[in-house]
């Protein structure tokens, strides 16, 4: 009745790299001399700079999808590569390793391919800017950082890799650092980056204390020999580090904000990769959280409230990249509650995080899009019948619509779907808990896109007074646009029957025998597809004649706009005012709670400096008193020491 | 009569040292005959080579293993903390001669003229350097070079007034702010000898234990008081307050807490590369004399000493991390900085075994080199009136000259321990150790203290990329050819030991075993 636990039969073992594979250190190389080059020459790389930025995307792509083939033929498709031992002291030894395995293999292909196409865009969205070649270094530097933490073979290589993109992360937020928003924004994803980032720091010295090593196959193979509660700590705190990236309850806030930066950015970093960094954490640990059936719960728990959260926020946002940020988050919460129900649920939210790189990039970029034609205006109160004057990226957006929504055939059906069946097929009341949970999340999840999309390009004209003639984007921003189209609409089908058989021969991914849940097969069909429907024609019946463009000035207008009034007050009845309130709810937690702690950590922080900062008063006599006092302290403590007092 | 017996010397042995004081001495010479016009172009080279044939020297010891004497041991330790010395003194020395970025170098000619009266403003305007500094420095490197290869508690504290006196001297000769330059050098002496009166009085105490042993003599070197330790039939008492007494002279020098409270003031008013030269040099010589005093001498009190300075370690973390936060000032943050510092190291100290000296000897070479950078871009960046130090002052310097607003990013993110820098893996060798030793309660400290301190870090990363110059903010000097060298040197060895520390790590490792 249950998934199989995926606990290791037989040891973790990797092959040694030849031939082909191994050159695979070329993948997080290649890109890295390009962001040198970029930095290193400075000015003088001006005029082509954004060109080598693309092309060493475009080669590290090719290079992948040759790598990826060059697997068919292994045995048991995962090769090693140990470049050089990077600490050697004692019982420490750390590599410098790589390792390519499908599960390495499809976000390599996730990275480069999507990543090259955000690129392509980036040279025309960034054409204005006067430092895109610093653009460029700044993105090439994400690339290979973020490849570096999917190819490393141990856990500090993937810290490395961690690092690397947090620190590119924050330089491309802060990329418009004159705009106070920006910098402010970036300070944020920094701050609480950090926390996640100390969880996993510290997860790491628990590895050396206990198993005295982080390769990846020696912890998974030393796993089983370590206490239950060791076992949980390990887990809570890689679950803190992928919450922290990943933007889960309850580290989530930074990454609505983090939309200040570039919407490339936004689309590549914030949307499409580095944010499924903590699924890919916590996928390729899942021999260490399937050990621990606590541990699995805390994180289908973390999945399911925040998928919750992310669609009920995402309803109340007018902000266009700021609805689509938290549906990142919603959609990342999928993954979370796929990889913790363990088993064969794993692949599928390896598959949901791809499909989701691809419909996801296309809708920021489709926004950016937009953007573009709209004086960079991104209040969807203020757009409106936009169809007519951008049909490809009404159509390329439209597909992304189409896909999140999860509607048959389109790749969300074929990725969300298996997520919401599996969250039924829990054993007991959770399985009417997270099962619900994941049901309720996709009809949010179909009327706030529908909202979206329906205010965005259909409805009566809401522009303001300066646009008088939006225009489609050059050809280099719509050619990205309709290969990510395409991916989104045919994708989840091709992925969802190829990438779980792939990734059954990744580590611990075990294959599971047919199960039922509590529910059939075919009532979840209809239910989820039932509540899509509802949550997506009640968007359209309530959008589609446009929405306030408030704040409204009281007067003549309210009678000329009482048809959008009434659909507003249906609004405010139906889904505003328990969406406000519960918005405003989560949002006063938000700030009061999650971020005061953190202000008011680092409050206290400076308070308390501040405080003690009076003790250094610049007196050679009080220096001299506190010297002697330590002195008393240390001989004292000795002396209780010797009295056995503390042994 | 009878004929006095002489020990048996090994000169090789002692070699570094001897060539560090005879090349102060022939200084001395130099200041005193060569004429004044030349005497910075001979003083300056003769430094130089000295440090190098010293080291030459160290190098050509590599595999001796002697206790020379009975006062100077020359093991693993000792060559590669004297040879960390040495190399690090080269790159301070260079910061020292300096001349180009200020008229006659940082420090002052005449320091006997009252400060701040307008015959000192002349001579800061105008005056040529002091050459002394070159003899004072080697006289405080020899010291070093003695301090951590001393082999008995008296040695060691002759070794520690050898290279302070020295270094109190050269305090107040700041060329700029000389009030403030002489009220630190006067702070600095007067703790410095109230700490060593508590190294004596320990040491007297360590004394009376080891009189327990019955059929040894007693005596202060370590192979005794280690006997002592063991087999004493006196009051332990004894030793416990002794061995707290002179921990508390070493940690003074170390600037641990509650002993740094000197620190940020000597940091501040004295001359910027003397500030380097104590930053890096003076805390490589305190953590050797702690590594060898607790790995030798006290080894068998070690379940007795290690809560009590693990807790000292602790406080010393918190009080580094949590000072840096309000400062305003670049050279007090980097010597709060600096405190937080000596907290990692002696998390390395009280790791056991010789993973844990290891661990400190990388740690102490790495943030050795790095501190030296840093302070190697405060001396660029200044003004009409000298270095311009408060923090308000560096807003937008990214936007000035991003070379040198770059190369103190990187040194700053070296400091909060980013991987790729050797702030990281020098953090790794010693919190890994004390894993492995059990000390997860200090390894925990340092990893939150350390979250901690990279926010002061960043507060002046951000300062200086994201705000925008304003009329205050200063150029910052194009730096003579000894200047660039010593930040070029600096900012490799972080990235090298960074990227590679393999090389030094095993050289390290390979060096960690005491004579005993």
């Amino acid at each position: 009745m249950t998934y199989a636990q995926a606990a290791p039969a037989e040891t973790v073992s990797y092959a040694t790299a030849d031939g082909l594979l191994s050159s695979v250190w070329l993948l997080v190389a290649i890109p890295l001399v390009s962001a040198t080059i970029l930095l290193l020459l400075g000015r003088r790389a001006d005029r082509w700079g954004h060109w080598l930025g693309v092309t060493a995307v475009g080669a590290a792509f090719l290079l992948g999808l040759s790598y990826f083939l060059g697997l068919r033929g292994l045995e048991n498709r995962s090769v090693e590569l140990s470049l050089w031992d990077f600490i050697a002291v004692g019982g420490l030894r750390v590599d410098f390793g790589l390792l390519f395995d499908p599960l390495a293999g499809v976000f390599v292909l996730l990275i480069t391919g999507v990543g090259f196409l955000i690129h392509l865009y980036a040279v025309e969205y960034m054409a204005h800017d006067e430092r895109r070649r610093l653009f460029f270094a700044y993105f090439n530097l994400f690339i290979a950082a973020m490849l570096l933490l999917v190819l490393g073979n141990n856990y500090v290589m993937l810290y490395f890799g961690w690092e690397g993109v947090g620190l590119a992360s924050y330089l491309l937020i802060s990329f418009w650092y004159t705009k106070p928003a920006a910098a402010t924004a970036g300070k944020k994803a920094f701050l609480m980056n950090r926390v996640g980032d100390a969880g996993l720091a510290i997860a790491i010295f628990i590895m050396f204390a206990t198993l005295g090593t982080t390769q990846y196959d020696e912890v998974f193979n030393g796993i089983g020999a370590l206490a239950g509660s060791t076992v949980l700590v390990l887990g809570v705190l890689l679950l803190l580090g992928a919450a922290g990236k990943s933007g889960q309850f309850p580290l989530q806030a930074w990454l609505p904000d983090a939309m200040e930066g570039p919407t490339p950015v936004s689309a590549l970093i914030h949307a499409a990769t580095m944010v499924t960094a903590g699924v890919y954490l916590i996928a390729r640990s899942n021999i260490i959280f399937s050990a621990n059936a606590t541990l699995q719960l805390v994180v289908v728990s973390v999945g399911a409230l925040t998928l919750l959260i992310g669609a009920i926020i995402g309803c109340a946002k007018d902000d266009i990249k700021r609805v689509l940020a938290w549906s990142t988050v919603s959609q990342i919460g999928y993954m979370f509650l796929g990889v913790g129900l363990g088993g064969a649920a794993y692949a599928l939210a390896i598959v949901h995080l791809l499909a989701h790189g691809f419909f996801k990039a296309n809708m920021f970029l489709g926004a950016g899009s937009v953007m573009h034609g709209m004086k960079d205006q991104v209040d969807i109160r203020r757009f409106g019948g936009l169809a007519k004057y951008m049909k490809i990226t009404w159509l390329t957006f439209g597909a992304g619509w189409l896909a999140i929504i999860g509607i048959i055939p389109f790749s969300g059906y074929f990725s969300k779907e298996p997520i919401v069946e599996a969250a039924f097929a829990r054993e007991g009341w959770t399985a009417w808990l997270f099962g619900g949970a994941a049901l309720l999340g996709a009809g949010l999840t179909a009327f706030y896109m529908t909202r979206l999309f329906v205010l965005t390009f259909h409805g009566p004209k809401r522009w303001t007074e300066d646009i008088e003639h939006p225009h489609e984007s050059p050809a280099l921003m719509t050619i990205p646009l309709i290969l990510l189209a395409v991916g989104s609409l045919g994708g989840g089908a091709l992925l969802a029957t190829s990438v779980p058989d792939w990734l059954t021969t990744t580590a611990g991914l075990a294959e599971t025998e047919e199960h039922h849940g509590v529910l059939p097969h075919l009532a979840i069909f209809f239910l989820a597809q039932g509540v899509t429907v509802l949550g997506a024609g009640l968007g359209w019946f309530l959008f589609r004649g446009g929405t306030a463009t408030a704040p409204q000035p009281a007067g003549v207008l309210v009678t000329a706009a009482r048809k959008n009034l009434y659909t507003d007050a249906v609004n405010e009845a139906v889904f505003e005012k328990p969406g406000i309130f519960l918005t405003r709810a989560l949002v006063y937690l938000d700030n009061r709670g999650i971020d005061g702690l953190i202000n008011g950590l680092a409050a206290g922080v400076g308070g308390g400096s501040g405080r003690l900062r009076r003790l250094q008063t610049g007196f050679v006599r009080s220096y001299a008193t506190s010297i002697l006092t330590g002195a008393l302290l240390v001989v004292a403590a000795f002396l209780a020491v010797q009295a056995g007092w503390f042994a | 009569m009878t004929e006095l017996e002489l020990p048996p010397i090994d000169y090789a042995a002692i070699a570094p040292i001897l060539i560090m004081l005879s090349a102060a001495v022939v200084g001395v010479l130099v200041e005193a005959f060569v004429p004044r016009r030349l005497r910075h172009p001979v003083q300056l080279p003769l430094a130089l080579l000295a440090v190098l044939a010293a080291l030459t020297m160290v190098v050509v010891n590599a595999d001796k293993r002697v206790i020379t004497i009975g006062v100077i041991a020359v093991d693993g330790p000792t060559l590669f903390l004297q040879g960390a010395i040495l190399a690090l003194s080269a790159v301070a020395l260079l910061l020292l001669g300096e001349r180009v970025v200020e008229r006659g170098g940082a420090f002052v000619a005449q320091a006997a003229v009252t400060a701040d009266s307008p015959e000192d403003r002349r001579q800061a305007e105008n005056a040529g350097g002091a050459g002394e500094v070159y003899p004072l420095t080697t006289f405080a490197i020899g010291g070093m070079l003695i301090f951590v290869s001393a082999n008995d508690l008296l040695t060691m504290f002759i070794a520690l007034e050898v290279f302070s006196l020295p270094l109190y001297l050269l305090c107040a000769l700041a060329r700029r702010r000389r009030l403030l330059s002489q009220e630190a050098a006067m702070k600095y002496f007067l703790l410095g000898a109230y700490a060593s009166a508590f190294f004596l009085f320990g040491l007297a105490l360590i004394y009376g234990f080891t009189a327990g042993l019955g059929d040894r003599v007693a005596g202060v070197d370590f192979a005794t008081v280690n006997a002592a330790v063991a087999n004493s039939t006196a009051s332990p008492v004894l030793l416990f307050a002794g061995m707290a007494l002179v921990a508390i002279g070493l940690l003074f020098k170390a600037a641990a807490a509650p002993f740094h409270v000197w620190t940020p003031d000597v940091y501040q008013g004295a001359p910027t590369p003397l500030t380097g030269f104590m930053a890096a040099c003076t805390k490589v010589a305190a953590f050797g004399a702690l590594l060898r005093v607790f790995h030798v001498a006290f080894e068998g009190a070690r379940w007795d000493f290690t809560p009590v300075l693990g807790a000292v370690a602790v406080l010393t973390m918190l009080v580094g991390a949590l000072f840096a936060v309000t400062q305003t000032d670049i050279k007090r943050l980097l010597a709060y900085s600096s405190i937080a510092n000596a907290g990692y190291l002696l998390v390395g100290v009280l790791a056991p075994g010789s993973g844990g000296l290891s661990g400190t000897m990388f740690y102490l070479v790495a943030y050795g080199f790095t501190v030296l950078a840093a302070f190697a871009v405060v001396t660029l960046v200044r003004d009409a009136d000298g270095e311009a130090t408060h923090l308000s002052r560096w807003a937008g310097l990214g936007r000035r000259s991003p070379v040198y607003a770059a190369v103190f990013t990187f040194v700053l993110l070296a400091f909060a321990g980013i991987p790729m820098t050797s702030g990281f893996t020098s953090k790794f060798a010693v919190f890994g150790p004390a894993l492995d030793g059990g000390q997860v309660w200090l390894v925990i400290a340092g990893v939150l203290t350390s979250m901690v301190l990279a926010f002061p870090y960043l507060r002046v990363v951000v300062l200086m990329w994201l705000s925008e110059p304003g009329d205050a903010t200063p150029t910052v000097a194009v730096p003579g050819g000894l200047t660039s060298a010593a930040l070029v040197i600096g900012v490799l060895a972080t990235l090298v030991l960074g990227v590679a520390p393999d090389p030094l790590l095993d050289l390290a490792s390979s060096a960690a075993d005491f004579v005993r």
